[in-house]
C-alpha cells in the first residue's frame, strides 16, 4: 500500500513538473522577447508629442473595406479613411447625389469594392505627392485620389479583366498606371464551357495613360496576353525605364482546384513588356479597336459633382503583332511579388511556393534578347533561357516569400508569409543579413517611396494578415495590423504595432513635407459651380416642380436657411441642396433628415451637396446639423411640415419669420 | 534743389504708401485658432490680416457676443451697418497732406516743414482718438439679444469686448494683439524726414 502511495506521489509530482515546462501558449515567449527587444529607445522613436506632426504619411489599403486609410509614421495614428470603392455614410460618399456616379460600373451601381495596392504618382523617379492610385480587385477598377483634397477624383473600370490584382503601379514619370488581370477570362466575354479554358482564355494587361496636368486616366491600350494569372507587377526604372514586369502563376492554365493544378510547373514566368515599343506601335496606328463596355467616372471639383460615362470600345494589342516587345523570364514557382530595385537593374520574383528569390538582371535580359538566347516560346512570346537572364537565386531565405522592397544601400527586404518574418538581404551578394519575426503572417511590406528610384529608407511597415493574441480580443473577428521597423541600422528594429482597417494589402508612403503644405483647407465659395448652390442666404429658396421639391439651403454657424418649410406633401420627392457658407478651416456642417433612406451629408466649407428625402407621413419633421460645428451646434436645426397628399398648404420657407434675403 | 527740399518732398510722398498698405492690425489667437485671425485696417477698407476670409470669419465670431457688424463693403451694401465715414475722409486728408508737403518742399521754406509736421502730429492724435472711440463703441454697444451674455466678475456689469488700443488683451478665449502695421511706419518715417528737412533747412538758411 505504501509503495503504491509513494509511486502515485512520484507520478503526480513528475506530471506537475513536466506540465510546468510545457509552454502555456505557443508565442508567449517570442512575444516576450519582442517586448524585451523593443524596450526603451523604441518608445522614443515612435513618440510624436501632442501637437507635433509625424514625419511621413502612409496610405494603407483598406482591403475588403474598399477604402484607403491615411496614417502617420512613426506614430501609427489614423488620420482619415478616404472613401474610394465603398459607400461611406460618415461622409455621405456614395449616398449623396454628387458622389453616387463614382460607384457606377458596367454592372450598375456597385456599393462595395476590394481595394489593394496604392501607389503615389512620380516625377523623375521620385514620389511627388500629387495623386495616389489604387486598384479594386473584384469589379476591376482603378481610382485616382487627389492628395490636395484627399478625395477620390476619378474611377475607371477595366474591361476584359477579372480580379484586377497586378495593379495599380505607376511608371517613373507617371506616364502610365497599369492594371493587370488576375483571372484569365474569355476576351471578349462569351458563353463557353469552363473546361475549354486552356488556350481560349486571355489575360488583359491594361496601360492607362495619365494626363500630366489633370491626372485624368484613359485606357491607352490593352495587351491581350496568354490566359495565365497575372499576380503583381512593377515598372522598370532608371536604365529599365520603358519596361514593365508582371509576375504570372497558373501557367498550367488550370480552371479548377488551382491550389494543386496551378502548382505543377517548377517555373512560371515574369512577363517583361517594353511599353515604349508598344506605345510607338499604337501611335503609328497599331492595335485594334474592340467593342467593350466600361465606365469612366470623373469628379468635377468646381461643380462638386461626379459624372459617369459609359465607354464603348478599347484598343487591343496582340503580342504577336509587336515582335520584340514582350518576353517571358522563367521564375521559380508561382511568384507573387515582382519587384524592381531602385537602380532598375534587378527584377526580383518572390517565389511564393519555391522558398527562393529569383533575381533577374536587366542587363542580361537585354543581352539575351540581342543574342536570341531563347528557350522556345509560349503562345508566340519568346521565353528567355533561365541562365541567360538570371543573376542568381537566394535559396531558402525563409518560407513563402511574397514581396520585396528596397533601401538605397543595395539591400532587399522580403516578407515571408509562412515563416512569418521579414528578411533583409543583400542583392549583389545574395546573402541574408538579418531576419525579424512579425506577428503574424505578413503579406506586403512598405518602405516610403518603395516603388521609386529614391526610397526614403528609414522606416519599413509590414502588413500582417493575422493578429490572434496581439491586441485585446474583440470576439472572433480581430483586427489586422501593421508593424513599424526602423531599418536605418544594420539590424532591423521593431518599433510599433498598430491596427489597420480591413486587410492592408499594400501601402504607399511619402515624406510629409511633400504633401502637407499643399493640403487644401477650404473650398472657395466664389469657385463653387454647383448647379444647385446657394452662395448666400439671399439665394436660398424652395421650389416646387410637380411632385419634386428643391430646397436650396445654406448652413453657417449656427443655423440653416431656411429652417422652417411648409407645403411639402406626402408623396413628394424632396431634394436638399445644401451649401456650407463657411470659409474657415475645419468648420464642416452636417445635415440629416428624420427617416431619410440615405446617409447624412458632411459638407466642407464652400461645398454643396444633395440628398433626397421621401416624406411618407403627415406631421412636422425635424432636421439637424450632425457635426458639432460650434457652441450653438445643438441649436442648429429646423422643421419641415408635411401635409396630406392633395392638401392646399401653400409652399413657404422662412428664417426667423422672414423669407431669407428679403427686407424686413 | 536743396537737400532739405528733397527730404521734405520724399517725406510727404511716403504717405502715399497708405493707399497700398494697412495702417493697423488686430490679431486674434485662440485654442481653436492656432493660426491666428487677423484684421488689417487700411485708410480705405478692412482686409484679411492673416488668411483668406479673416474679416468675414471675425465678423461671424463677433455675432456670438452681439458685436456690431464690421464696416465691410458687403455689410454696408446689405445695410447691416452704416458706412464708415473715415474710409472716405482719410484718403482725402492723406492726399491733401501729401500735396501740401510737396508744395512746402517746392517752396523751400523750412518753417512750412515744421507746420506740416505739426499738422501731421495733430491729425495723428485725431486719428488715434477716433480709432480708440471706435474700439470702445464696438466693445460696448452690444446687441441686447446677443447669444452669449457674460458678466464681468469684477464690476458685475455686462462684459465689454473692447480690443486693446495698443498691445495685448485677453478677451474670452481670444488673445488679442493690436499694433501699427507697415503703413504706419511710412507715416513715421515721413514725419521724421520732414523734421530732418526742417533742421537742415534751418541750417541752410543760416
Amino acid at each position: 500500500m505504501k509503495t503504491i502511495f509513494k509511486s502515485f506521489l512520484v507520478m503526480v509530482a513528475s506530471a506537475l513538473f513536466l506540465s510546468s515546462c510545457a509552454p502555456t501558449t505557443a508565442n508567449k515567449e517570442t512575444r516576450g522577447n519582442a517586448k524585451g527587444a523593443i524596450a526603451g529607445s523604441a518608445a522614443e522613436k515612435v513618440y510624436v508629442a501632442p501637437g507635433e506632426h509625424d514625419s511621413h504619411y502612409a496610405f494603407i489599403s483598406g482591403g475588403f473595406s474598399g477604402q484607403l486609410s491615411v496614417y502617420g509614421l512613426p506614430s501609427g495614428r489614423l488620420f482619415r479613411v478616404i472613401p474610394v470603392f465603398s459607400q461611406d455614410p460618415e461622409k455621405g460618399y456614395g449616398y449623396n447625389e454628387e458622389t453616387k456616379p463614382m460607384l457606377m460600373t458596367s454592372h450598375g451601381f456597385v456599393p462595395w469594392g476590394d481595394s489593394h495596392h496604392p501607389d503615389i504618382s512620380q516625377t523623375n523617379g521620385s514620389v511627388d505627392g500629387r495623386w495616389v492610385f489604387i486598384n479594386e480587385n473584384n469589379t476591376p477598377r482603378i481610382a485616382r485620389i487627389s492628395l490636395t483634397t484627399f478625395e477620390t477624383e476619378e474611377i475607371i473600370e477595366i474591361p476584359n479583366s477579372a480580379g484586377n490584382h497586378s495593379s495599380s503601379y505607376v511608371t517613373e514619370n507617371s506616364e502610365y498606371v497599369v492594371a493587370g488581370t488576375r483571372f484569365a477570362v474569355p476576351f471578349p466575354q462569351r458563353d463557353m464551357s469552363i473546361k475549354d479554358m486552356k488556350g481560349n482564355f486571355s489575360g488583359a494587361l491594361s496601360f492607362l495613360k495619365i494626363d500630366k496636368e489633370t491626372g485624368h486616366m484613359n485606357i491607352a491600350f490593352q495587351i491581350k496576353m496568354p490566359g495565365f494569372n497575372y499576380d503583381l507587377s512593377h515598372p522598370g526604372r532608371g536604365k529599365s525605364h520603358g519596361w514593365f514586369f508582371f509576375s504570372t502563376y497558373n501557367t498550367e492554365e488550370a480552371n479548377t482546384l488551382l491550389e494543386v493544378n496551378a502548382s505543377q510547373n517548377d517555373k512560371d514566368f515574369i512577363a517583361a513588356i517594353n511599353w515604349k515599343k508598344i506605345e510607338a506601335y499604337v501611335k503609328n496606328g497599331g492595335g485594334k479597336m474592340m467593342p467593350a463596355k466600361y465606365t469612366h467616372n470623373l469628379w468635377d471639383d468646381d461643380a462638386h459633382t461626379a459624372t459617369s460615362t459609359m465607354k464603348k470600345q478599347v484598343l487591343v494589342v496582340e503580342p504577336k503583332d509587336v515582335p520584340g516587345a514582350i518576353y517571358f523570364l522563367p521564375t521559380a514557382k508561382s511568384p507573387h511579388g515582382c519587384d524592381v530595385d531602385p537602380t532598375g537593374e534587378y527584377i526580383i520574383g518572390n517565389g511564393k511556393l519555391a522558398a527562393a528569390m529569383t533575381v533577374h538582371s536587366f542587363t542580361k535580359m537585354i543581352k539575351a534578347i540581342k543574342d536570341k538566347a531563347f528557350d522556345g516560346e509560349k503562345y508566340g512570346i519568346p521565353v528567355i533561357k533561365f541562365e541567360a537572364v538570371n543573376y542568381g537565386i537566394l535559396d531558402q531565405p525563409g518560407l513563402g516569400p511574397l514581396h520585396t522592397e528596397f533601401d538605397t544601400r543595395g539591400n532587399g527586404y522580403t516578407t515571408f508569409f509562412i515563416s512569418s518574418e521579414v528578411v533583409k538581404w543583400n542583392i549583389k551578394d545574395l546573402k541574408v543579413i538579418d531576419r525579424h519575426p512579425v506577428y503574424y503572417s505578413v503579406g506586403h511590406l512598405m518602405i516610403p517611396g518603395g516603388n521609386s528610384r529614391t526610397p526614403d529608407d528609414k522606416y519599413l511597415v509590414s502588413m500582417n494578415k493575422i493578429t490572434k493574441d496581439r491586441y485585446l480580443p474583440t470576439g472572433p473577428e480581430v483586427c489586422q495590423s501593421a508593424q513599424l521597423f526602423d531599418i536605418s541600422g544594420e539590424k532591423m528594429e521593431l518599433l510599433l504595432d498598430f491596427p489597420t482597417i480591413g486587410e492592408p494589402h499594400y501601402a504607399a508612403g511619402i515624406a510629409a513635407d511633400k504633401i502637407a503644405a499643399n493640403s487644401q483647407k477650404i473650398y472657395k465659395l466664389s469657385d463653387n459651380k454647383h448647379p444647385f448652390a446657394a452662395k448666400s442666404e439671399a439665394e436660398t429658396k424652395v421650389v416646387r416642380k410637380g411632385n419634386e421639391i428643391h430646397i436650396y439651403m445654406t448652413m453657417i454657424r449656427s443655423h440653416f436657411s431656411p429652417d422652417n418649410i411648409e407645403g411639402v406633401k406626402v408623396g413628394d420627392k424632396v431634394f436638399f441642396h445644401v451649401t456650407n457658407l463657411e470659409q474657415d478651416y475645419d468648420v464642416p456642417h452636417g445635415i440629416s433628415m428624420i427617416g431619410a433612406n440615405t446617409s447624412e451629408m458632411l459638407i466642407m466649407p464652400g461645398r454643396t451637396s444633395t440628398i433626397i428625402w421621401y416624406p411618407k407621413e403627415v406631421g412636422v419633421w425635424p432636421f439637424y446639423c450632425t457635426d458639432f460645428c460650434s457652441a450653438l451646434h445643438q441649436e442648429m436645426q429646423g422643421y419641415i411640415r408635411v401635409s396630406p397628399k392633395g392638401s392646399n398648404t401653400p409652399l413657404t420657407y422662412t428664417l426667423d419669420g422672414d423669407i431669407p434675403g428679403e427686407e424686413e | 534743389m536743396k537737400k532739405s527740399q528733397l527730404l521734405m518732398m520724399v517725406g510727404a510722398i511716403l504717405l502715399g504708401a497708405l493707399y497700398l498698405l494697412p495702417l493697423w492690425k488686430i490679431t486674434l489667437l485662440a485654442p481653436q485658432y492656432p493660426e491666428p485671425l487677423g484684421l488689417n485696417i487700411h485708410i480705405t477698407h478692412l482686409s484679411d490680416g492673416v488668411q483668406f476670409n479673416d474679416v468675414k470669419n471675425i465678423d461671424l465670431l463677433n455675432h456670438y457676443i452681439g458685436m456690431a457688424h464690421l464696416p465691410t463693403e458687403e455689410n454696408v451694401a446689405k445695410k447691416e451697418v452704416a458706412p464708415f465715414i473715415e474710409f472716405t475722409i482719410f484718403p482725402i486728408v492723406i492726399g491733401i497732406m501729401m500735396l501740401l508737403g510737396v508744395i512746402a518742399g517746392i517752396k523751400g521754406n523750412h518753417k512750412w516743414y515744421l507746420y506740416w509736421l505739426i499738422a501731421m502730429v495733430l491729425l495723428g492724435i485725431a486719428g488715434l482718438t477716433d480709432f480708440y472711440l471706435w474700439l470702445d463703441s464696438y466693445g460696448h454697444n452690444l446687441d441686447p439679444n446677443a447669444i452669449l451674455k457674460i458678466t464681468d466678475p469684477v464690476t458685475g456689469k455686462p462684459m465689454g469686448y473692447q480690443p486693446p488700443f495698443l498691445g495685448y488683451k485677453k478677451l474670452l478665449n481670444f488673445e488679442v494683439y493690436s499694433f501699427p502695421e507697415s503703413g504706419a511706419y511710412f507715416i513715421v518715417v515721413g514725419m521724421l524726414l520732414s523734421f530732418v528737412a526742417y533742421i537742415s533747412g534751418k541750417k541752410e538758411t543760416k
